[in-house]
């Protein structure tokens, strides 16, 4: 029995290996990537990892991004604004940046697909959603969003092009 | 306000092309040249977005962008590299456990964009394999010069090609205020990125493909080994 079995993989061992040495084989050898930058929410890795950590949290995977940044995330929230309370969404330091800290987009499958419209909350993310503003009410607004009003709106609210209605959506090339 | 913003997209063109910035020190949002290994590559992804389609309302858009700040006079010689795979990750898990349960994988070769998938991962995590054996559609890769290329198979359109960059933060008032020298934004704000360009790669797909939502969604790019 056993002998079988060795005699068995001895042949299937052949087999791959006349496989791999045979030019003409119509099956190709997979080709394996590995990564080198990630992202999903909008300028996550800029505003809260520091210089020396950007490198590693791109080459991190976001099931693992919470271990690993968490803590530095909330002290860099709590640098950025050491009168942090908490936001329009509700979230303590620890909450929103442990929410922050997993970098990766939320989408609805039905209904709005957007940052945030007044609405909805993390649905997806639109061409036109002003991102940025919505990120500095989060870091800077407190509760109410009236906290900081220098620090809340960059009035920058919509892109220099237009967008387009039909695929592929983005403006042509300035 | 429009004389200042073509200013300004002079102004950065110029900076840009004498090198008084330094790249790897000049941190951009929303992740524009966020990392020292990737700034300067093809394979540095600026901006990831998720949308349903204003076309279809049972599509989805997915974009991600590449090489950000790319003047227009820089942006013709720009390309994607044949080593990177970009790569759209999806958990559509009901416990939301944040590993890819579905990829879009998407490649570049000999002027073309080959999009794999939606299909399950052969591995999760940082090391991925093309997987070859699901949907797949292909496209030219569109130039600066002409008009937009696009492909589609089984529903799955695909653009890639330079793009307006969508983007919009006034990021140089941001970093004032971060430094100290500033105590808030101006208003009216100035544009960073106006102006400017990016590699765009543009999928749109019916959501039917993506299994039952909400989803989470992330971009990875990805060096060939």
């Amino acid at each position: 029995m056993k002998l079988k079995y060795v005699n068995l993989l001895a042949v299937g061992a052949l087999i791959a290996l006349g496989a791999c040495n045979n030019d003409d084989d119509a099956t190709p050898m997979p080709v394996t990537y590995v990564q080198e930058d990630q992202m999903a929410r909008p300028a996550i890795n800029t505003v809260f990892v520091s210089a020396g950590d950007k490198d590693t949290f791109n080459g991190t995977i976001p099931s693992a991004q919470n271990a690993a940044f968490g803590t530095k995330f909330k002290d860099r929230l709590l640098a950025l604004n050491p009168g942090y309370t908490t936001n329009l969404l509700g979230l303590d330091a620890a909450t929103f940046t442990g929410v922050l800290s997993t970098d990766v987009l939320s989408v609805a499958l039905s209904g709005a697909t957007t940052f945030y419209d007044g609405t909805h909350v993390l649905t997806g993310r639109k061409l036109n959603d002003d991102v940025i503003t919505v990120e500095l009410i989060l870091l800077f607004g407190g509760p109410d969003a009236t906290a900081n009003p220098m620090l809340t709106d960059d009035h920058v609210d919509a892109n220099d092009k237009g967008f387009l209605d039909t695929f592929p959506y983005l403006a042509t090339p300035h | 306000m429009k004389a200042k913003t073509t200013d300004l997209r002079k102004g950065l063109a110029v900076l840009l092309a004498i090198g008084v910035i330094s790249s790897a020190t000049y941190l951009i949002a929303a992740d524009h040249i966020d990392a020292p290994a990737v700034t300067g590559k093809a394979s540095d992804i600026t901006d990831f977005y998720a949308f349903e389609s204003p076309s279809n309302s049972s599509n989805l858009v997915f974009v991600v962008n590449t090489q950000g700040l790319l003047a227009p006079t820089a942006t013709a010689a720009a390309a994607f590299d044949s080593d990177v795979m970009l790569e759209v990750n999806i958990d559509n898990s009901s416990n939301k456990d944040n590993m890819e349960d579905l990829v879009l994988q998407v490649t570049f070769e000999n002027g073309k964009v080959q999009v794999y998938g939606p299909v399950a991962p052969i591995e999760k995590g940082l090391n991925s394999t093309l997987v070859t054996t699901g949907y797949k559609v292909e496209s030219d890769i569109s130039t600066y010069a002409g008009s937009p290329m696009t492909g589609e198979a089984n529903g799955i359109k695909v653009f890639a090609g330079p793009r307006d960059d969508p983007f919009f933060f006034d990021l140089d008032q941001y970093k004032k205020v971060i430094a100290g020298t500033a105590t808030g934004f101006n208003n009216p704000g100035t544009d960073t990125f106006a102006g400017t360009n990016v590699m765009s790669v543009v999928i749109e797909l019916p959501k039917s493909l993506l299994g039952s939502g909400p989803i989470n969604a992330w971009a990875t790019t990805n060096r060939k080994n």
